[in-house]
């Protein structure tokens, strides 16, 4: 986790798509067929074969799948499809049955969930995870990589951990700001309401420098007012050269802002492809987008 | 009735050697539960761990003083990988279900009558405290008086009018090593919290999957915590036998836990000086309604009509448990918690 992934100081203007890294994103995905699996110029995850059953359920079966590096690519499907298991699996929180997968050129299948983290794939959860009774200013600190002052004898000597943290400390007000919680550093991460906790678990991952961001229903009982601000701050990771993976119901948030869609059905990645391509897959509309749609036009 | 007598004896107890035995072994809970989240239902079992590990050492293999300091150091250590590996991995519970069992196993283990011999079966074993009581500087014969302190025999008498305070020269030495003892742990475990190191085991107490999340190895960090606290719990073992210079099995049964408990939440869980605080307070209110309750059948306040020495034991024990449920209802934060964070959401 070397890459200096800083994050810029000063807070995001939405400029639509005249970013840089949306064009870059997109020029790295032109030409890319729609089949399942299909390969990536410069994969950063590159997944094979990979399967979870509990018991005679089989939840996921991913024959492969390949991740563009500095997308942001969705992962959609009816409930039930296995995207939030095979989310697990990735990130290390579940064990497959079988399979294998390389993330940044390294073997990730074999790791635990907390060495995933450390080699630069970081995640949040569908239920916000909050530190509850710690500050915020805390549930960020603890975010930081590789501080010293977290092994067992050296948190006793406090001169050996007291620059590295107010480095990080700068490091986590710097992140406060762009996500507008620098007035709540202060107060118990209880007390914040439930999107200020969803920015609070986006700006806590972005404490480890991560390579790959994976969100799990970032938008999950957001307000809609948030939910822009959301959009943008997922945005401005792939500005700052980070690849995001996203599990999401909403269409129209995957439409704004994915590059790339990958959707699941039944535990299998059924297609791939841009958003457009997507909308106007009839396997798709059958298998998921079809119903939901319709309802989702009120 | 003698309200001095019966003040004297409570506040003696308050800071005596008993109640650091209290303190120190809810210290060690303090990390373990406080700040972890770990349901430790065992900290009798490290305690007994402790007091054996040294009474065997010393009074059947014939170790030295020091050396038997070190086994039953050693043996919380390899309790809490016992009890730490099979369950960390595991939901809270399943610690909470282990070292219940756990605790009640090192207890018949002492107790057993297979080896009998060397442990001395449920009698329990004596003979070892004597290297730490030769090291003892408070003379046996001494006899001063120095405004309102005085000895008399090796026996210290503190007079505050109201009450005194009085201590054998076996209690100051029991005394002088616990308190030295609580303030070295409180310096240690206050550094240790306040560090990132204690800032990932908050975490953990918070949400372990979200720190696992963020990169922490959180099953490292819950059996540091496990063997630390257990560490302090065997010292505990060590003061408690210590000064009774004896080693009971049944002492260290489930209860002895559970006192640990009731000092941590009286005190304050997760703050720094809440089992202190709680143990002095815990073991005063014991004592004040002990003999207070004595001391009023003796002198007839209280007709043997309406009950006897022999149900004070009892009904102490009952109004210590009403006070415990009107502390959670009233109080649930202990004397020094934080109302704020207790009230806040942890789903």
């Amino acid at each position: 986790m070397s890459d200096e992934a800083q994050p810029e100081t000063e807070p995001a203007e939405p400029v639509g798509d005249a970013r840089a890294g949306i064009t870059a994103a997109r020029a790295s995905l032109a030409g890319v067929g729609t089949e399942p699996g299909v390969p990536k110029q410069d994969p950063i995850l590159k997944a094979s074969g990979v399967r979870r059953a509990f018991g005679g359920l089989v939840a996921v079966d991913v024959q492969h799948l390949e991740v563009q590096r500095g997308t942001i690519t969705a992962l959609i499907g009816p409930n039930g499809a296995g995207k939030t298991t095979f989310f697990n699996l990735l990130t290390g929180f579940d064990r497959p049955s079988r399979g294998e997968w390389v993330f940044d050129g390294r073997r990730a299948d074999r790791m635990r969930s907390y060495q995933v983290a450390r080699a630069g794939m970081v995640r949040t959860f569908q239920l916000t995870k909050a530190l509850t009774r710690m500050t915020v200013m805390d549930n960020m600190l603890i975010g930081a990589a590789n501080q010293v002052g977290e092994r067992f004898w050296a948190g006793l000597i406090p001169p050996m951990w007291k620059a590295q943290e107010a480095a990080n400390r700068a490091k986590a007000m710097e992140l406060l700001e762009r996500f507008k919680l620098i007035d709540k550093r202060e107060d118990y991460a209880g007390e914040l309401s439930g999107g200020q906790r969803k920015l609070l678990e986006m700006a806590r991952a972005l404490m480890l420098n991560p390579k790959m961001v994976m969100l799990d229903e970032p938008m999950a009982g957001v307000n809609p007012a948030l939910k822009q601000s959301l959009l943008e701050h997922i945005k401005d990771l792939r500005e700052e050269g980070m690849t995001v993976l996203f599990v999401e119901h909403d269409m129209d948030m995957v439409h704004e802002i994915a590059d790339w869609v990958a959707v699941m059905a039944a535990g299998q990645l059924i297609t791939e492809g841009t958003p457009d391509q997507i909308s106007a897959d009839r396997r798709v509309i059958d298998a998921y987008l079809g119903a939901h749609h319709d309802a989702a036009q009120h | 009735m003698d309200w001095h007598f019966v003040l004297s004896q409570a506040l003696t107890q308050a800071i005596g050697p008993t109640m650091l035995v209290y303190a120190l072994g809810a210290i060690g809970l303090n990390l373990q539960f406080g700040y972890t989240g770990l349901l430790n239902f065992g900290q009798a079992a490290f305690a007994a761990v402790g007091a054996y590990g040294l009474a065997l050492s010393v009074a059947t293999f014939g170790l030295p003083f020091w050396w038997g300091i070190v086994v039953g150091l050693g043996a919380a250590v390899v309790l809490a990988l016992l009890m730490g590996i099979p369950t960390l991995r595991l939901r809270a519970d399943y610690l909470a279900i282990v070292t219940i069992a756990a605790a009640e196993i090192v207890r018949r283990l002492f107790r057993a009558t297979v080896w009998a011999e060397h442990t001395g079966g449920s009698d329990g074993m004596r003979e070892f405290s004597d290297p730490f009581f030769n090291l003892n500087p408070f003379p046996k014969d001494a006899s001063w008086t120095f405004a309102f302190v005085s000895m008399d025999g090796g026996r210290l008498t503190v007079d505050f009018g109201l009450f005194d305070l009085q201590y054998s020269n076996r209690d100051l030495w029991v005394m002088t090593v616990g308190w030295a003892l609580i303030a070295v742990f409180l310096v240690i475990i206050g550094l240790l919290v306040h560090s990132p190191w204690g800032r990932v085991l908050k975490g953990i107490r918070e949400d372990e999957e979200a720190v696992r999340s963020l990169g922490k190895n959180v099953f490292a960090y819950k059996m540091q915590a496990l063997a630390i606290g257990g560490l302090i719990g065997a010292v505990a073992g060590f003061v408690y036998a210590l000064a009774r210079a004896n080693v009971q099995p049944d002492t260290f049964s489930t209860d002895f836990t559970f006192y640990f408990y009731i000092v941590l939440i009286l005190g304050g869980a997760a703050r720094l000086f809440g089992p202190v605080l709680g143990a002095a307070l815990f073991w005063f209110l014991y004592n004040i309604l002990a003999q207070g309750l004595s001391e009023a059948i003796n002198s007839g306040l209280i007709s043997p009509e309406v009950m006897n020495q022999t149900q004070v034991g009892p009904l102490v024990f009952f109004l210590l448990g009403l006070g415990m449920v009107l502390l959670l209802i009233f109080r649930p934060q202990g004397i020094l918690g934080n109302r704020r964070e207790l009230m806040l959401d942890v789903r």
